[in-house]
């Protein structure tokens, strides 16, 4: 088995994980934040005057004393390792544990792991960028990173789906986005309600609608499963080739340094070869059932 | 009266087909505003035309009972808004309301219908466009009911 896994990716210097990547460092809840019913961002400071330099795309294992651990994607600003910044939705028993600290509260955080954005590769290109729900968190450390570099690109289009209204993650930011940093924003949602003005449909449907040049685009998506698919069909459509777009893939993570075989996809392990992938080297094993 | 054969003609639903079936096409077809809060077209009504969105954005919906009006969906600049004219009973399922002040070229099915019978060949190439428009449709319209954001759904990550 073990000569078909690839050798990992070398990791930038300034996101390699801790000395002992099995280890936690401890950290202490600073502020919680409500993003929308079951979702909430969490800052973390980590004790003893660790900074937690990260790459956008980069995810820690964040352990609940008590209760456990689980892989959430860091959805802070780069420029400020000192703060560790998680957003997530209570679906299990750690996230929903997670959901109930307070400031002041300890936590496990052990980490930076994984790939990251292109964003450097994308210099000098359109820049695509295509989120379903709350797969927006995992990108927005990519958008601050080119909106503290605006220059470097050309037509930045953030493509946004949520599930209703209620679900919009980081509404303040996506204005600020859209208003001061000369982004394309564009939200829909799958299901509305009366007062909502906006776009309605699944987030697909306003790639056909955006201006930039597929040719020189590189597009990186984030989201379920089954939205990810779809996007790179209508990404192909409008002829953005395969290589140039990325996806972030999500399976069971548990050692986060490719060890214990969790996350395994075929001949990739998820949390050491991405989460985030060039889709020519994962499309396939999207849409394969026994993965 | 603006001449709508060179709009008609580099539009993407419409781009390929010959300057003559263009000129058939915009034989049957006019220029046409909705004011936000006014309708294209009515859920039941007869389905006599459709639209190609220039400006603006409609939003399809369906009157559902006790839960109201809902949005399927929203179309906007560049769009193509409007099959039941193809098809019997010719009658719309849903309607469309414009959310702003919206933009179209209005295109009269019967007379298109009329068109395509004498013109097999006009026919089958709208057929063709139509099919993609209806197969991108049905593709949105099964990702959505996939709800795919929903809970069970999602893993903890994102």
């Amino acid at each position: 088995m073990s000569s078909v896994l690839e050798a990992p990716r070398p990791v930038a210097a300034a996101s390699r994980p801790a000395p002992d990547p099995m280890v936690p460092v401890p950290c202490v809840v600073d502020r919680t934040q409500r993003e929308t019913a079951d979702t909430f961002t969490l800052e973390l400071l980590p004790q003893g005057g660790r900074t937690f330099p990260f790459a956008p795309g980069q995810f820690n294992m964040l352990y609940v004393l008590g209760i456990g651990e689980v892989p959430i994607s860091i959805s802070g600003d780069p420029e400020f390792p000192q703060k560790l910044v998680h957003t997530t939705r209570a679906v299990g028993a750690v996230t929903k544990g997670m959901g109930k600290l307070k400031r002041g509260d300890a936590i496990g955080v052990r980490g930076p792991f994984g790939t990251s954005w292109p964003v450097g590769e994308a210099r000098g290109c359109d820049l695509v960028v295509v989120a379903g729900g709350i797969g927006l968190a995992p990108l927005r450390p990519a958008l601050y990173e080119v909106v503290s570099h605006r220059d470097r690109y050309g037509r930045v289009v953030l493509l946004y789906g949520a599930r209703t209204p209620d679900d919009i993650l980081f509404r303040k930011q996506l204005k600020e986005w859209r208003g001061d940093f000369d982004l394309e924003v564009h939200v829909t949602v799958d299901r509305a309600t009366g007062e909502w003005r906006g776009n309605v449909g699944v987030v697909t449907t306003l790639i056909p609608r955006v201006p930039f040049d597929p040719y020189h685009t590189v597009a990186m998506v984030c989201g379920p499963e089954v939205m990810m698919r779809f996007t790179v069909l209508e990404l192909e459509r409008r002829g953005v080739p395969t290589d140039r777009i990325w996806l972030s893939l999500e399976r069971n993570m548990k050692c986060g340094v490719g060890l214990c075989g969790h996350c395994q996809c075929g001949p990739k392990f998820i949390c050491r070869d991405g989460a985030v992938f060039p889709c020519r080297d994962v499309m396939h094993l999207m849409s394969r059932r026994e993965l | 009266m603006e001449n709508l054969e060179p709009i008609l003609s580099e539009h993407p639903f419409l781009k390929g087909m010959t300057s003559a079936e263009i000129a058939i096409v915009a034989g049957c077809a006019r220029n046409e505003t909705f004011q936000p809060g006014q309708f294209l077209f009515r859920q039941g009504a007869e389905a006599d035309r459709f639209f190609i969105i220039r400006h603006g954005k409609a939003a399809v919906e369906v009157s559902a009972p006790p839960r109201g009006v809902l949005t399927i969906q929203t179309v906007s600049d560049g769009e193509i808004l409007g099959w039941s004219w193809l098809v019997p009973p010719y009658r719309w399922r849903f309607s469309a309301l414009a959310k702003e002040l919206t933009r179209v070229i209005a295109l009269d099915g019967r007379c298109l219908r009329q068109k395509c019978e004498e013109d097999h060949d006009l026919g089958y190439e709208l057929l063709k466009r139509f099919a993609d428009v209806v197969g991108q449709r049905l593709d949105a319209t099964r990702l959505q009911l996939l709800d795919v954001y929903a809970a069970e759904l999602v893993g903890r990550r994102r």
